[in-house]
This record gives structure tokens, sequence and C-alpha cells, in this order.
């Protein structure tokens, strides 16, 4: 698996889409901290871009590199490897090099700009660790569906939409539920809410993180009493690898029983 | 060495293969041969695991290839269409499958055997259908494996490639190995096969030397014998 992994990374690396995401975050970063001109500022406002914009470009790069590889997988077929190891070396490959170009797009500027001397080195820490949690469960998940659909335009309709449910659907309906239901307790359906979907979960650990958790009202302290723990903080991470390991597994599961 | 046993695959609605039984003997090339669609590569692809068959059993030296890998140590393939990625240079596919299979010196040889030197620093997504197939034989026989099998082989050859190949063949029969064809170029087939296997809707319809199917269909040359069974399975 590893030298399927080298060869997946060594080529992607080659390719320019991964120097384009590195030197937009590059940009991203500068920018944020220009025009924020301080660092726990510039984090929140990196907060938002990136709970939506990682799911996005992992979603459509583990798409886009499964089918475009698919000479590649044919001819690593035919020889003596596990499937399993080819899939999730190219999975790995794809997962790598993107969380790469995000943390050096973004590390850059933040520790140039003095981070190591700042009290925000914690939050961006935890950002950088959601943003590559993020990464890996959408190009998992982007995988998914690519292994289940032949059909490229197909393949990529539902990984578009997969990324629209959970980034802006899910909410909308979850709020939509929530203003139904008001006059029920709804502390706890509102936390397992918030669990099942990886971009709210990353959110919300953030944000609580941040400490504005006060903006929140009641929910936000009930929240804070949860995420703010370091039990409700190993949970959410457990979560987090939760949706990364279903993903996996499935990739290993299909990738059995395909043909080519 | 090859023992196919009651295989069947169906892709959605197409029965393509309906109960292949067929045992390959080591030693020697053997021809598949069929009309377009009648199963020839997918009974390969089942061999290589790339295709998995929907019930029956192949062993490959006596051990079943089910969630196996590692026999495919023993099997080089040329696949139909040589598919690489476009953007390695020729070398660098050469090393990579080297790198992934392990050692060997052969390569040197088949390089200059097909004059591939001028290509070795150009991207494989420049190269033509015919140098493509080029990369793609070296590729194939440059491990020293005792199965090999051939899709298409002669797919874009120029004649003295195409001579070149056929050398090549020989030798590795001469060297006692096991080689499985499928061509549609007849005038190739009779030129190096010993045995031929006839496939007709994913069935078995004949095995046997060329001889005997000319005796079958009392037809003077091979051309016309698989034509023969053709018309009378068809028309």
């Amino acid at each position: 698996m590893l030298k399927i992994l080298k060869y997946s990374f060594f080529d992607l690396m080659r390719s320019s889409w991964s120097y384009v995401y590195f030197a937009f975050y590059l940009l991203l970063g500068i920018v944020l901290l220009f025009l924020n001109n301080d660092l726990s500022k510039a984090v929140i406002t990196l907060m938002n871009v990136i709970i939506v914009l990682v799911p996005l470009i992992g979603t459509i790069f583990g798409v886009m590199y499964y089918y475009n590889s698919k000479e590649f997988t044919e001819l690593l077929l035919a020889q003596p490897l596990k499937r399993s190891s080819i899939f999730l070396g190219q999975y790995l490959g794809v997962a790598i090099s993107l969380s790469m170009s995000l943390i050096l797009g973004l590390g850059l500027p933040f520790i140039a700009y003095g981070l190591f001397k700042s009290n925000a080195i914690w939050d961006f820490s935890l950002l950088l660790i959601v943003g590559i949690f993020l990464t890996f469960i959408f190009s998992a998940l982007a995988f998914n569906i690519a292994l289940s659909n032949e059909n490229k335009i197909k393949g990529f309709g539902y990984a578009i939409l997969l990324w629209l449910f959970l980034a802006i659907i899910y909410d909308g309906l979850f709020l939509m539920s929530l203003i139904l239901f008001e006059d029920y307790p709804l502390d706890k359906v509102s936390l397992i809410g918030t669990m099942l979907n990886p971009i709210d979960l990353s959110r919300t650990l953030i944000l609580l993180k941040l400490d504005i958790s006060a903006l929140l009202g009641y929910t936000g302290a009930v929240f804070k009493q949860f995420f703010g723990t370091s039990f409700g903080l190993i949970v959410s991470f457990l979560a987090l690898t939760l949706w990364v390991g279903l993903p996996v597994l499935r990739i290993i599961y299909k990738s059995k029983k395909k043909d080519f | 060495m090859v023992e196919i046993t009651d295989l069947y695959k169906k892709f959605g609605k197409n029965d393509v293969l309906n109960g292949i039984n067929l045992s390959i003997k080591e030693g020697g090339i053997f021809a598949v041969l069929g009309p377009n669609g009648s199963g020839k590569t997918t009974i390969i692809k089942t061999i290589l695991g790339m295709v998995i068959p929907d019930k029956g059993s192949i062993k490959v030296f006596d051990t079943n290839i089910k969630n196996n890998s590692d026999y495919r140590h023993k099997i080089d393939y040329l696949p139909q269409i040589a598919n690489f990625p476009s953007n390695l240079k020729v070398n660098e596919l050469i090393k990579m499958i080297k790198d992934l299979r392990g050692k060997t010196d052969a390569d040197q040889n088949l390089i200059e055997t097909f004059k591939l030197e001028p290509f070795l620093n150009k991207k494989l997504g420049t190269l033509s259908g015919g140098t493509k197939q080029k990369v793609n034989i070296v590729l194939t026989f440059m491990f020293n494996s005792p199965i090999i099998i051939l899709d298409e082989p002669t797919t874009g050859l120029d004649p003295i490639s195409l001579i070149r190949l056929k050398e090549l063949i020989q030798k590795e029969k001469a060297k006692g190995k096991t080689i499985l064809i499928t061509s549609h170029i007849m005038s190739f087939v009779e030129e190096v096969a010993d045995n031929i296997v006839f496939i007709l809707e994913g069935k078995i319809y004949f095995k046997g030397s060329i001889e005997e199917l000319k005796a079958k269909t009392k037809q003077q040359d091979f051309e016309h014998a698989i034509a023969n069974i053709l018309i009378e399975n068809h028309a």
C-alpha cells in the first residue's frame, strides 16, 4: 500500500492542482491577516471559509482523482497487489496531499505573522486538525461515490449533492425541525444532530473553543457544557474518526466486489 | 496450470459467461477465439481477478484465486487497450512497475528490440497507439513469469514489430511457458497457436488443435473454418 501511496502522492504533487490549492490558501491566509490585523479574528474568519471549502475541495478532488486515474488503477489491478491496498493507497495519496496543501498554505502566513508567540496557536491548531479531518472524511466519501458510479457525470453530480446536503441543506432541515418541535426539550436532540454531520460538528467544536458560545444562548450553554469538557472533546473526535473510518471500510468492501 | 470450473458471469442483464469449463495444461500457446462480445476478455479478466465471477472457481497452479493476489506474480498480462497514466514518462512507468513487481534486467533488451530508446523520456500521453502497444509489450515480457496472457497483442503494430513480437512469443514458448492469446487476426493465430478454444455466447464451442477444427468443419483453411462456425450459429 505504501508504494501506491507514494506514487499517488507524487503524481498529485506534480499536478498543478495541488499548487493552485496551496496558492489559494496562502493568499487567503495573507489577505485575512492583512485585513484583520489580528490573529484570533483571522482564525474565526478562516474557520467559516475552511468549514465550507475544505469539504468541497476534498469531494471534487477525490472524485476527479478517482476517475482520472482509472488507467493507472487498471494497470495496478493486473499486478500482484491487493485491491484494498490499491484503493487505500490512492485515497491516502489524495487526502494527504490535500492536507499538505492546507497545512502549508495556511501555516506559512500565520507563522510569518508570529503565530508561535501568540495565544491563538491552540485555536489555529484545532482549526488545522479539523480541516485535516474534513479532508479525510470528504475525500473518502468522494471515493465511495466514484466507486459506486461508473458514469463520471453521475458521480460528480452525487458528490456535489452530498456536499450541498451536508454543508447547507442539513442545517436548514435541522433548524426547521428545531422550530417545529420548539415546545419540547431539544438540547439532547440538537447535540446528536450536530454529531451526525461532520461539518456541523467541526463548526461547533471550533466555535466553542473560540469562546463565543455566549452568542448561542441556552443551547450554547448546553453545548459548552458538553463540548467544553474533555469528555465532549473526546466524543467529538471519536465521531470525526468514525466519519473517516466508516467510508474507508466501505471503500475496502466495495473495491473487493467491483469488476474492472 | 489454469483450471476454470463452471464459470458464470453477468453484467447487468447481459449473460457473458455461461458455465465455462476450461483446463489449460502447462506449456504451449493457446488461442482464445470468438466473435465480438463472446466473452474472451471477460475470461481473461476473471483469470486475472479483475472481474469477479458470479459463480464457479478458478485455480492457477492449484491455488484458488479468490481473494488472492500473490498468484499474479506468476502471470504477465498484456491488456487489450494500452491505457497508461498519461502524465508519466515511459522510463518512469517501467521503473514503477519494476518497483511494484520486483527486479528484472530484461527490459533493456526489450527496449532495444522494439526500438523504444527515443521515447523513454516522453510522456505516455504523447505517444502513438503503436508505440504505446510496444511499451505495453515491454512491460509484459520483462518479467519471467510462467504464464503470459496477451489480449489482442497485434493491435497497432507495424510489420517489423509484429515479426519481433512473434519471435518473442516463440522464444517464451521454447522456455516452456504457457501463453494465452486472444486475437481477431486469424493468420496470426494460425501461425502461432498450438491449441485453440472457441467461445460462442459465453460457452466453449470447440477446444482442440487447428487441424481438428478444420476436420470438424470440413474446411480447407483456418479462416474459413472459423467463419463456418459463425455462419452456422448465427445465420
